[in-house]
Formats: structure tokens, C-alpha cells, sequence
């Protein structure tokens, strides 16, 4: 039986860049279900917090611990970033790089590939190289190379910032279907729409810390604190 | 003026003609080059990219110093190696000096930092670039600079040619490693240096502009194997 990686507790963690607080102290239980939206405004540590969770950042104080070892959870989850990394090749091999350097044999990595890129409507790109892809495109292929080790946990940061209402449904159709076949998802958005559309639960972020954290009917019908009422109402929070 | 036609007068013959002497020493400078760039490219690529991605101490250093080795004189390194593979130096026993191989040994001296250095830079950005995404994919350190290698091909490859226009342009260490022995280790540069030396400068001008035609025909043609700069490639 294969043990799930989550939960991941945090307590007291802390993420410091020289001597100035980003993150922290935060506790937290993320749970192994449900799809979590982190909100808050520009600099209030959301993007932060998901490296953090991914171990992208280095705490500096307090701890975060996985329900199994690390090795394991770094091969479970995968990261999708705001502004797409694409390696300097072909939407094929983009695709199947992340099976092939975990042993995939070239040949079914490719076939895994082709599949993903007809899933997301790019197989007529194949063969092009990634970094000439629109933005929309570039976020699809980020995510669909995220996807394709179907990673038991999915951090995603504001993966549709900057793209139009077309390719931000793309996008949410596929994690919405990642969502179904037991994916966890925890994404960062301005856009309170999508949000509303995809949480089930939701972390409020501010001034670098977790200012309320709870279920997203809950939080989007009456918000605890004044500062995420505000910010629902579109007011400017600092 | 008059010596530039004749050089070039004598750099037509010479080539239309396939003079055997020049197609001898011709092949011997693409010998010599080439196998030097293969040794030094196999070397400094690698080295040059996990420079780029490894953090330890005296990094910095180690990297101001094989900047400043790209300025090393040839001439020093041919006498440096010459007294390491004369007879009583401590590699004497190989009985290399006056040899190809040891012309090829005072190029590879010269050419890997030069390699290793602009290998550095080129895949020093393209790191800032990959940093989080081959992280975040759990690749091992082999597997990061296996991928930046790759990625970055285009870029290393100016670096290994950079390195081949060192080379095939050296002649300091070579004339003193190989002693510009006829039908032994003389090659293009060495036998400019000679025939300028006996005062025939439309021959030794022949010869250069036949060397300056090997290394951009050299040149031309990996970027033509290589495509490079050709459509949606990068």
C-alpha cells in the first residue's frame, strides 16, 4: 500500500532573507484532500509559501514535516511556475524530460508525451521548439510536463496570470481533472472568480503571514477578519 | 601590396594545385587542432557547467583563475611542457617531444581554460534560467548539467570554437613542443613562421591565407552540421 505523503504540518515556520521576515511564523495542517487556494495581495508571501511547501525555500526557524521521507515526497509533487520555464526544446521532449530522468524508457516517455499533448491541444506543436509557444501555450505545456508523473500533490503559482479568459479555462479544465483523479492541488490566484470557482478550502494570506484559513464556502460568504472582507471587495490591502 | 597578391597568387596555386607539402601540413594542423579540441571540450564542457551549478568554497577564486588562465602564454607553455617531456623531465620516458602528440598536449593547455570560461558564462545564465524547474523535478547533479549541456549546445559551441581559433592559430608552444620538423610535426603556423623566417613572405602569406580559409571553412561547417541560427531552432 502506498502511503500518501501528505499530511504536511507546519509549525512555527519561518522563511527569512537576510534578517527580513517573507513567511512566517505559519502553522499549518495541509490535509491530503481538497483543492486549496492561497489568496492575498502582491507581497503578502503567497508565492513564497508554495517554494516553501515544495522546498524550493529554506526555512529559517521552525519546521515542516511530511508524512514520509524526503526523498520520497520530492519525487511526489511537482510545481508549476508563474512565468513558465520551458527548456530549449521541442514540446516533445519538454514533455517527456521529467519521465525520462526518472527512468522512463525514451520510447513510452514520447508516447506518454504525445498523449498529454493531444490532451492539451498541442499535438500540432509537437514538434516545434517550446519557447517560440504563446504565453497561454507555455502555461498549458508547464502544467501538462508538471501533470505527467501524475504527482500526488500539485503547487501551481498564479498559473493564469497574464493569460486571457480562453486559456485560463484551459487551464482550470485540466486541473479540475487532475482534481478528480485524486491530485492534490494548492494554487496561488489574484482572481477571486477562480478562486470561488476552484477551492474547497482557502489560505488568506498577509504581511507574510496566514491571516485565515478555512473552508472556501465559509471564507467567501462571511470572511473572519476585516482585512480579507476588504480584500474580497476588491479594496486595496496592504 | 605587392607581397598581399603574390601571397594570394600563391595561396590559389598552392590550393588548386593540392600542393602535396601543403595538403600535408594542412592535415597535420587539422590533426593536431582538432584532437586538441575534442580532449579540451571533453574536459572543460563539463567542468565548465558544473562550475556553473556548484557552490563551494573557493569558488569564486577558482573562477578568477581560470579567467586568467585564458590569458596563459603559449610560449610559457610550450617550454613548460618541453621540460616536462624532455629526456630529463619527468615524463622524458614517453619519448613524446617532437611529436604530434605532444604539439597536441601544449594545445590542450592552452585551450581548456579558454573553453571552460565562456562554457561558465554561457551556462551560468542558462542555469538562472533552469535553477528552479530542475530542482523542482528532483534531477540529480549529473542529470542538471547533462540537461545544460544539451540545452546550451549552441552557446558551448562557440566556446569549443573559440578554442579551435586559439589553436589552429597557435604557434609559440608548438614550434617549441614540436620543433617544426618537415614531414614530422610542422603544420600551417609553423611553416609561416619558417618561410617568413627565410624571407619568402608570398609563400608564408600563401599559407596564412590558406589557414585563414581552414578555420573559417572549419567553421562554417559545424554551424552548418549543427544548424545553427536556422529557423525556430535554438
Amino acid at each position: 500500500m502506498v502511503t500518501s505523503i501528505l499530511p504536511l504540518t507546519f509549525r512555527d515556520a519561518t522563511v527569512k532573507r537576510r534578517g527580513k521576515t517573507l513567511v512566517g511564523p505559519i502553522d499549518l495542517a495541509l490535509a491530503p484532500s481538497g483543492l486549496t487556494i492561497v489568496l492575498g495581495p502582491n507581497g503578502s508571501g503567497k508565492t513564497t509559501l508554495l517554494r516553501l511547501m515544495h522546498g524550493l525555500e529554506r526555512l529559517s526557524k521552525g519546521t515542516a514535516e511530511w508524512q514520509i521521507s524526503d526523498v520520497e515526497v520530492r519525487r511526489r509533487q511537482a510545481y508549476v511556475f508563474q512565468t513558465p520555464i520551458m527548456m530549449r526544446r521541442s514540446v516533445r521532449d519538454n514533455l517527456a524530460y521529467p519521465l525520462i530522468v526518472h527512468g522512463t524508457p525514451k520510447a513510452a516517455a514520447r508516447a506518454q508525451a504525445w498523449n498529454w499533448a493531444e490532451r492539451i491541444n498541442l499535438a500540432d506543436a509537437f514538434e516545434r521548439q517550446a519557447p517560440l509557444l504563446s504565453g497561454g501555450e507555455k502555461q498549458k505545456l508547464a502544467l501538462a510536463r508538471a501533470l505527467i508523473r501524475k504527482p500526488e500533490v500539485l503547487f501551481l503559482d498564479e498559473p493564469c496570470a497574464n493569460l486571457d479568459g480562453r486559456a485560463t479555462r484551459e487551464i482550470e479544465e485540466i486541473l479540475q481533472e487532475a482534481h478528480a483523479s485524486g491530485t492534490r492541488i494548492v494554487m496561488s490566484t489574484h482572481d477571486i472568480g477562480q478562486a470561488r470557482r476552484l477551492a474547497s478550502d482557502v489560505l488568506f494570506m498577509l504581511k507574510g503571514r496566514l491571516h485565515e484559513h478555512g473552508p472556501a464556502q465559509a471564507f467567501f460568504a462571511s470572511p473572519e477578519t476585516p482585512e480579507a472582507a476588504a480584500f474580497l471587495n476588491g479594496d486595496i490591502v496592504e | 601590396m605587392n607581397d598581399i597578391l603574390e601571397g594570394l597568387k600563391a595561396a590559389f596555386f598552392m590550393l588548386v594545385s593540392l600542393d602535396p607539402d601543403l595538403v600535408e601540413i594542412t592535415l597535420r594542423s587539422l590533426q593536431v587542432t582538432l584532437s586538441a579540441l575534442v580532449i579540451s571540450s571533453a574536459i572543460a564542457l563539463p567542468f565548465g557547467s558544473w562550475l556553473a551549478i556548484r557552490r563551494f568554497r573557493h569558488r569564486r577564486a577558482t573562477i578568477a583563475v581560470l579567467n586568467a588562465l585564458m590569458g596563459l602564454p603559449p610560449v610559457v607553455v610550450g617550454l613548460t611542457v618541453y621540460i616536462l617531456f624532455s629526456r630529463a623531465g619527468p615524463f622524458g620516458v614517453f619519448g613524446l617531444l617532437f611529436t604530434p602528440t605532444a604539439m597536441i598536449i601544449a594545445q590542450v593547455i592552452i585551450i581548456t581554460p579558454l573553453i571552460a570560461s565562456i562554457a561558465h558564462q554561457s551556462i551560468r545564465e542558462l542555469w538562472a534560467e533552469y535553477h528552479d524547474l530542475l530542482i523542482s523535478l528532483n534531477t540529480s547533479s549529473r542529470q542538471r548539467i547533462a540537461a545544460l549541456l544539451w540545452d546550451g549546445r549552441r552557446a558551448l559551441l562557440t566556446a569549443s570554437l573559440a578554442g579551435f581559433g586559439r589553436a589552429i592559430g597557435e604557434v609559440g608552444a608548438i614550434m617549441i613542443v614540436g620543433g617544426n620538423i618537415d614531414h614530422a610535426t610542422r603544420v600551417l603556423t609553423t611553416a609561416i613562421a619558417l618561410e617568413t623566417g627565410k624571407g619568402d613572405f608570398a609563400l608564408a602569406l600563401g599559407l596564412g591565407f590558406v589557414l585563414i580559409t581552414l578555420a573559417i571553412a572549419v567553421n562554417l561547417l559545424i554551424h552548418g552540421l549543427t544548424r545553427t541560427e536556422s529557423g525556430s531552432r535554438w
